[in-house]
């Protein structure tokens, strides 16, 4: 085995390890506490396939503002700070097979589509590596990625678009969110 | 991987240590004479009533979900500034597009009274 290997099952067995936690704890607050601990070992495998900006991102979003809202949540939700509430309930069942569809289904698309892989547009990846990408691609992929944000040749109409769904994001947030008048005592 | 991450994994090694040396040294060294007022939970000096494990009315939570967006944001914002040399105006115009239309958000959060105490 190669270290890359050693540390992707490391990083694989920490993600897999937490999330089994945020499923059975009964105290929704420390299975948020563990969730983000999963988003970290998440961060950790986009390490592995050298996505460092998709991890960084996934860190300050993930990490840094999701996991927040969520404690907020179970924090605000009346009854979840207490543990009676059972870790399982009726729906686990379809929740499995829900579970095994839509990994079957990721795993088809990308078993299908290897060939079609848009960085590496004449190598045929087996499943076992990872795309095998340039390593001039990999060190400026930041900078291209932000020049085609905004080139008129690329993807600058879903760039604002972006900004136009994270707007219309903000202000239903703060209407749905927002305290009814008979609730501010 | 490239060799940057490897300094990641040290510190990510390393770091646990710091916060978690004086929790131990503290066990393993500290004289332990307990009494019923100092193994109280420490709530600022004033007595705690009742269990923690209650509803909060957390205050400021409009103001974390005006925040998930603007961290969006600076995930966008972030690859045109490494790219900034190379940019031409016409991506000077669509950038300040993007940001006039979330600072327009800002107005709005900013006019509702989001950002403030509620």
């Amino acid at each position: 085995m190669t270290v890359e290997q050693i540390v992707f099952l490391l990083i694989s067995a920490f993600t897999l390890s937490t999330a089994v936690i945020v499923v059975t704890k009964r105290n929704l607050f420390h299975a948020a506490l563990a969730l983000m601990a999963t988003f970290l070992g998440v961060a950790g495998l986009y390490v592995t396939l050298d996505a460092g900006f998709l991890a960084a991102a996934q860190l300050l979003v993930y990490i840094g503002a999701i996991s927040i809202l969520v404690i907020f949540a179970i924090m605000m939700t009346r009854r979840l700070m207490q543990t009676t509430e059972p870790a399982y309930n009726a729906q686990s069942g379809f929740a499995l097979v829900t579970a095994v569809i839509s990994f079957g289904l990721i795993f088809w698309v990308f078993y299908v589509f290897r060939e079609f892989w848009p960085l590496i547009p004449d190598a045929v990846t087996p499943l076992a590596s990872k795309p095998i990408v340039a390593d001039e691609i990999l060190q400026g992929s930041v900078v291209v990625m932000g020049r085609s944000f905004v080139s008129s040749a690329a993807y600058v109409l879903p760039f604002e678009i972006a900004s136009v769904l994270l707007l219309a994001a903000l202000v239903g947030a703060i209407i749905v969110a927002w305290p009814k008048a008979e609730d501010k005592a | 991987m490239s060799q940057d991450w490897q300094f990641v994994a040290i510190f990510l090694i390393l770091s646990p240590i710091f916060p978690a040396a004086p929790v131990i040294l503290n066990h393993l060294l500290g004289p332990k004479k307990p009494n019923p007022i100092k193994q109280q939970t420490y709530e600022c000096g004033i007595e705690t009533v009742g269990s923690s494990w209650v509803q909060f009315k957390v205050q400021y939570y409009i103001y974390a979900l005006v925040f998930v967006i603007f961290d969006v944001e600076a995930v966008f914002l972030f690859p045109i500034a490494a790219a900034y040399g190379q940019l031409t105006l016409f991506s000077i115009f669509s950038v300040a597009l993007f940001i006039f239309l979330l600072a327009d958000g800002l107005a709005y959060a900013w006019g509702r009274g989001a950002l403030e105490w509620i």
